[in-house]
């Protein structure tokens, strides 16, 4: 598996660490409900398909990735700035 | 019919032409008590545990595939009860037990093979953590021998003791842990629970749970709907698509465990060994291939393969121990889908929608516990309520604080 970085270009899958999915919005820890806290640490949609996920390039350029890729096939469709996920912006 | 000596002498005389499928290929019923969906170990344990320990006959297990083709067939078939944390170490010990008897029980020859299984450490750390699980093992009623350098290398000599990076200081000796044909614990499963009149309906796929006002009253699959008083979802691998069905979303995320098997070999090691600097087991097959394997790939993945770094690391892990091996070929490797809980233990237990019972977040230790899990999956369908050994085993212990992390490495599953 080689994944895409959009700074370093196409690098093997060991330069990279794995934290797990992208869309996991940690809820504002002082006003966020034990409930919603609980969601937030232990449940996971865990899809079969395409699945947005975070990857560090801890051998590359340092960058957290968003990376989407296929949890089947291992296919990976786009990686891009994990910043620029909520940002917008080109980091 | 029933397997003997006799029937075996009786058979050899008439050429092997009689013996009879180990068990029915069964079409789906309209309606059961209790429907199992998954046709792995587990989901046969529980039904022959239920029908032979707790009188319920009127069960079927539904499989996507054929029985034998998920994780049953996919692990390394270890079997032990090394646990340090009190909520592991009854119910694995139960486990131990079931296993010991388990070939009387169901009658097929599951050929469990009580050779010992060695962990090694290479640190006066790492000494006394395993002293400490060691004398937890011991309190639980467990055997468990801690041995210095010259007693593991009397009993596997040709391991790297001195000039690897990480020299082997001892190791702990379960004598009762070992290994056990895994596909012949399935199909001994299958054809016990198929004696007492257990459905086993393969290549079979649930395509939806029905649920009115709160309660479950059975389910869509590929080969028409199925009504049941109590549906229970022991789907390893695929806990979290089937418990979506139902409305739930699970402290689960699914990954891809690799698992090696050498060319064929004449005996070498007869017992099971773990590297403790790494994440590596070894053992031999009585066929005589060496069968290993080591971490998770890591990421999440519903593939039946993994990728290469991690066959270079447990290869990597094999040379440090062994490097003897660097001479042997690898004949063939496969993967197999984990259900990685958030605490590294699993869970048996109620959901929140009645009748639905869930058995899951095995991660790569499923195969050990095939009996316990059965048979307390099993307590809890007919009794609805947990076997005392499974009882910490919660769906809620994640909300409640009273998680069971063997490692300690928290709500970060593919690091358990």
């Amino acid at each position: 598996m080689r994944i895409p970085c959009p700074h370093c270009g196409a690098r093997d899958v060991q330069e990279f660490t794995y934290l797990g999915d992208a869309g996991l919005q940690r809820p504002d820890g002082l006003a966020a409900t034990e409930a919603a806290m609980f969601d937030y640490v232990y449940l996971r949609d865990n899809l079969r398909g395409l699945h947005e996920e975070l990857w560090y390039h801890g051998a590359g350029c340092h960058a957290w990735l968003a990376v989407r890729r296929h949890t089947l096939t291992h296919a990976i469709e786009s990686a891009v700035p994990a910043k620029s996920r909520w940002t917008g912006a080109a980091a | 019919m029933r397997y003997s000596i006799f029937s075996l002498i009786g058979q050899t005389l008439k050429g092997h032409r009689g013996w009879q499928p180990t068990w029915r290929d069964a079409a789906p019923k309209p309606e059961y008590d209790v429907l199992i969906i998954g046709g792995g170990g587990h989901g046969l344990a529980t039904a022959h545990y239920l029908a032979s320990r707790f009188g319920i006959n009127n069960v079927a297990v539904i499989e996507k595939g054929y029985i034998g083709s998920g994780n049953v067939g996919r692990n390394t078939t270890i079997i032990r009860s090394n646990y340090l944390l009190p909520g592991n170490t009854p119910f694995y010990e139960l486990s131990m037990k079931l296993w010991q008897g388990l070939e009387q029980d169901v009658n097929y020859n599951a050929m469990v093979s009580q050779r010992g299984v060695l962990n090694l450490f290479h640190s006066d750390p790492q000494r006394d953590a395993y002293a400490r699980r060691g004398n937890a093992m011991r309190l639980a009623g467990v055997d468990a021998e801690l041995l210095d350098r010259e007693r593991v290398r009397a009993m596997v000599p040709f391991l790297d003791y001195e000039t690897s990076r990480f020299p082997i200081q001892g190791g702990l000796l379960q004598r009762r842990g070992g290994t056990a044909r895994h596909d012949a614990v399935a199909w001994g499963y299958a054809r016990a629970a198929d004696s007492r009149g257990v459905d086993i309906v393969q290549n079979c796929e649930v395509t939806g749970v029905t649920i009115m006002n709160g309660r479950v009253s059975g389910v869509a699959t590929t080969r028409g709907p199925i009504r049941a008083k109590k549906v229970a979802l022991v789907v390893a691998g695929n806990s979290s698509r089937v418990a979506a069905m139902a409305g739930m979303r699970l402290p689960i995320e699914s990954h891809v465990l690799q698992a090696f098997v050498s060319e064929g070999l004449k005996p070498l090691i007869d017992c099971v060994v773990t590297f403790g600097a790494g994440h590596l087991y070894i053992s031999q097959s009585d066929k005589g291939g060496l069968v290993f394997g080591g971490d998770i790939d890591g990421y999440n993945s519903y593939a039946q393969r993994g990728n290469l770094p991690v066959i270079e690391d447990v290869m990597e892990a094999a040379m440090g121990l062994w490097p003897g091996l660097g001479r042997v070929r690898l004949l063939r490797h496969w993967g197999g889908i984990m259900d990685m809980s958030m605490d590294g233990s699993p869970i048996i237990d109620h959901t929140p929608v009645q009748g639905l019972y869930l058995n899951a977040g095995w991660c790569y230790g499923g195969f050990k516990a095939t009996p316990a899990s059965g048979f307390c999956f099993a307590h809890l369908i007919a009794k609805d309520e947990p076997h005392p050994v499974a009882a910490a085993y919660r769906l809620d212990r994640f909300a409640t604080g009273r998680v069971i992390d063997e490692k300690g490495a928290g709500a970060q599953p593919n690091l358990h």
